[in-house]
């Protein structure tokens, strides 16, 4: 293979043909309400919500438990019809887009779902190149080299032959983050990705998002309840409770101590870190009621 | 780092249309009127260089009016079962997932004995008529198959457990309906009660549900197989499947439709085979991986020589009497499904 063709199958510029637009992400007045029972009215889990964000940006939405943040995840991805607003990618409705469109231009990391037959790391990153293949046809040399790419670009070489179900947490983490690089999208969503993880691999998983959000120009979003990771490395904070986006911005623009406490119902201090970012502490036994 | 390609594909199917030659061969061989190796190779030289007319009248009876198409018919039910199989597993999340076990092949029993009940009714064509029973089937199956999912399925979301359950009991209760049925219409011509629960291949098929059951089996198969890679990604949850660009409606209902129509087209012409669908893809999966553009034409040819095996041992371990098909793979498939259970749970 050549190198300018190899090149060009490593990396695709996110935004090549699609005009030069400050604003990647444009996230309309969104909301979205459920109806548990055709005779009562429909529970909002999501009120009005508006925000935008730019390639190589990283938006950290947080909030408590059952504040509306993975629906504005899925409201983002397009696998939710909004009740009202608009999700624009590029310009682009992301609900209206047909499912493989949307694959190339949206990836998703979920929280981590248990694999029936588990297949060895680099099959399962190879499945990114899904949404650019069609029926009936088989992966291309090109396909490898995206695939493996995305595995070096996250540090797991060499776990390419290790099985899914033998290896840690956090190895994991890097391996479904290098199937969504593999899938070249605009977009990367990510709903809880340190969930189960320790705290070095949190900051290893963060670290890594940060230089790709910067390499490949990915506009990175987010769902996370870690108040500090979220601050030290979000560009702009979507602060929600209860389905309510109560503030959106600057992580130091949001962490205002009293707006937390009401939101997390904890006394907390804010204080400014050594990076310069807010750095959030809980005192002990100070539950509020 | 080698990714699957077609030459890989079709040098594993050549490998499994080699060993489905051989069984093929023992099975025309083997029976309760002996047949030499030798005598088997001459009169097939006859046939293919077109001088049928030279060969014993016996023999000719024996092997190519009474072995060869059963033999057929057991190569695509199993095909059949097993790619169903295979399909329900990936769609429903569920290794133990198979036609039997969830209630579709007894779905697909009731349909046909149903269509068999009504079918003089319409005083159609012979071969028009014959067509009512794998179209009953079908039906029966899609039915079955709706109910068990719609049961399976707990705050959106398939529940393995409740799924296995409910296909369980929707099999018993079903079972229940076909020993109703055939008892109240005892004298009609309905075929034995063995032969709707156990399945059997004796009884030949008329010739056009033969060509229906031929044909169908490429269609629905050929279907199936373009969704080949979105079931991989489904083995990860539909959620996760729709992020990589699955269009994951289309392919339930697809996949849906197709294997149902695997099944009532199998049970029409042989009753209900149980395990096959379970046992296969188990064994391919093993062998060859968990990628179904490899694991659907291996699985079809692993169930087609799964049941010319099982079918050969059924005809001949107790010859002259005959064994019920379903009896020789319940004998090898129940005791794998307690022990994917047993390993499930542990």
């Amino acid at each position: 293979m050549t190198a300018a063709k190899s090149a060009t199958a490593t990396y695709k510029s996110p935004d090549a043909g699609r005009g030069p637009a400050d604003v990647r992400l444009s996230v309309e007045q969104v909301s979205f309400a459920h109806t548990p029972n055709p005779s009562q009215a429909p529970v909002f889990t999501l009120e009005a919500t508006s925000f935008q964000a730019k390639p190589a940006e990283i938006v950290a939405i947080l909030g408590p438990n059952a504040s509306g943040k993975s629906t504005l995840l899925r409201l983002i991805s397009g696998a939710l019809q909004p009740l009202s607003g608009r999700v624009l990618l590029n310009g682009f409705v992301t609900h209206t887009l047909d499912p493989r469109t949307r694959a190339q231009r949206i990836a998703m990391v979920q929280q981590e779902s248990p694999l029936l037959f588990p297949s060895r790391a680099w099959e399962f990153v190879l499945q990114g190149r899904h949404p650019y293949g069609k029926s009936l046809q088989f992966e291309t040399d090109d396909d490898m080299l995206i695939a493996k790419n995305a595995l070096a670009q996250v540090g797991a070489e060499d776990l390419s032959h290790r099985r899914m179900d033998q290896i840690s947490g956090g190895e994991k983490q890097r391996v479904i983050l290098a199937r969504a690089l593999a899938q070249q999208p605009l977009l990367l969503l990510l709903d809880e990705p340190t969930l189960h993880l320790d705290i070095g691999a949190q900051v290893d998983l963060l670290d890594t998002l940060r230089r790709l959000a910067g390499e490949n120009r990915y506009t990175v979003i987010v769902v996370t309840h870690e108040l500090n990771l979220a601050a030290e490395y979000a560009d702009q904070v979507v602060l929600l409770q209860r389905g309510k986006c109560l503030r959106v911005g600057s992580p130091a623009s949001v962490y205002q101590r009293d707006l937390l406490e009401q939101v997390f119902q904890a006394t907390l201090t804010v204080e400014s870190g050594a990076s310069g970012r807010p750095r959030v502490s809980v005192l002990p036994g100070s539950q509020q009621t | 780092m080698r990714a699957l390609t077609a030459g890989g594909v079709l040098a594993r199917c050549a490998v499994l249309l080699a060993i489905l030659f051989v069984v093929v061969v023992l099975a025309l061989k083997m029976g309760a009127v002996p047949v030499s190796l030798y005598g088997l190779g001459r009169d097939l030289l006859y046939v293919v260089i077109g001088k049928r007319s030279a060969i014993n009248s016996e023999y000719s009876l024996i092997v190519f009016n009474l072995r060869l198409p059963r033999i057929i018919l057991a190569i695509f039910v199993g095909a059949s079962l097993s790619v169903a199989g295979t399909s329900f597993q990936a769609l429903l999340r569920n290794p133990l997932a198979d036609p039997y076990v969830l209630g579709v092949s007894s779905g697909a029993a009731v349909g046909a004995i149903v269509a068999l009940i009504v079918e003089p009714y319409f005083s159609l064509p012979p071969a028009i008529a014959a067509l009512f029973t794998p179209l009953g089937a079908f039906l029966g199956a899609v039915a079955t198959i709706a109910a068990v999912y719609f049961l399976g399925r707990r705050e959106g979301q398939i529940d393995s457990s409740t799924l296995l359950l409910g296909g369980i009991i929707t099999a018993s209760f079903l079972s229940a309906i076909i020993l109703f049925l055939m008892t109240t219409l005892a004298g009609r011509d309905l075929r034995g009660m063995a032969f709707w629960l156990m399945g059997d291949l004796s009884t030949p098929a008329q010739a056009s549900v033969r060509w229906t059951l031929q044909a169908g089996f490429f269609v629905a198969a050929f279907f199936i197989y373009t969704t080949a890679s979105d079931l991989n990604l489904l083995l990860a949850g539909e959620k996760e499947a729709m992020h990589l660009g699955v269009d994951v409606g289309r392919v339930r209902l697809v996949v849906y439709i197709a294997a149902s129509a695997l099944t009532g087209l199998a049970v029409a012409v042989s009753g209900a085979i149980g395990y096959v669908g379970l046992l296969v893809p188990h064994v391919m999966r093993m062998i060859f991986g968990a990628d179904h553009r490899v694991l659907l034409p291996t699985a079809a040819l692993g169930g087609a020589i799964a049941v010319v095996i099982a079918d050969t041992l059924a005809r001949t371990v107790a010859a002259p009497a005959e064994l019920s098909v379903g009896a020789v793979t319940a004998v090898a498939g129940a005791p794998l499904f307690l022990y994917l259970l047993r390993r499930r749970l542990a």
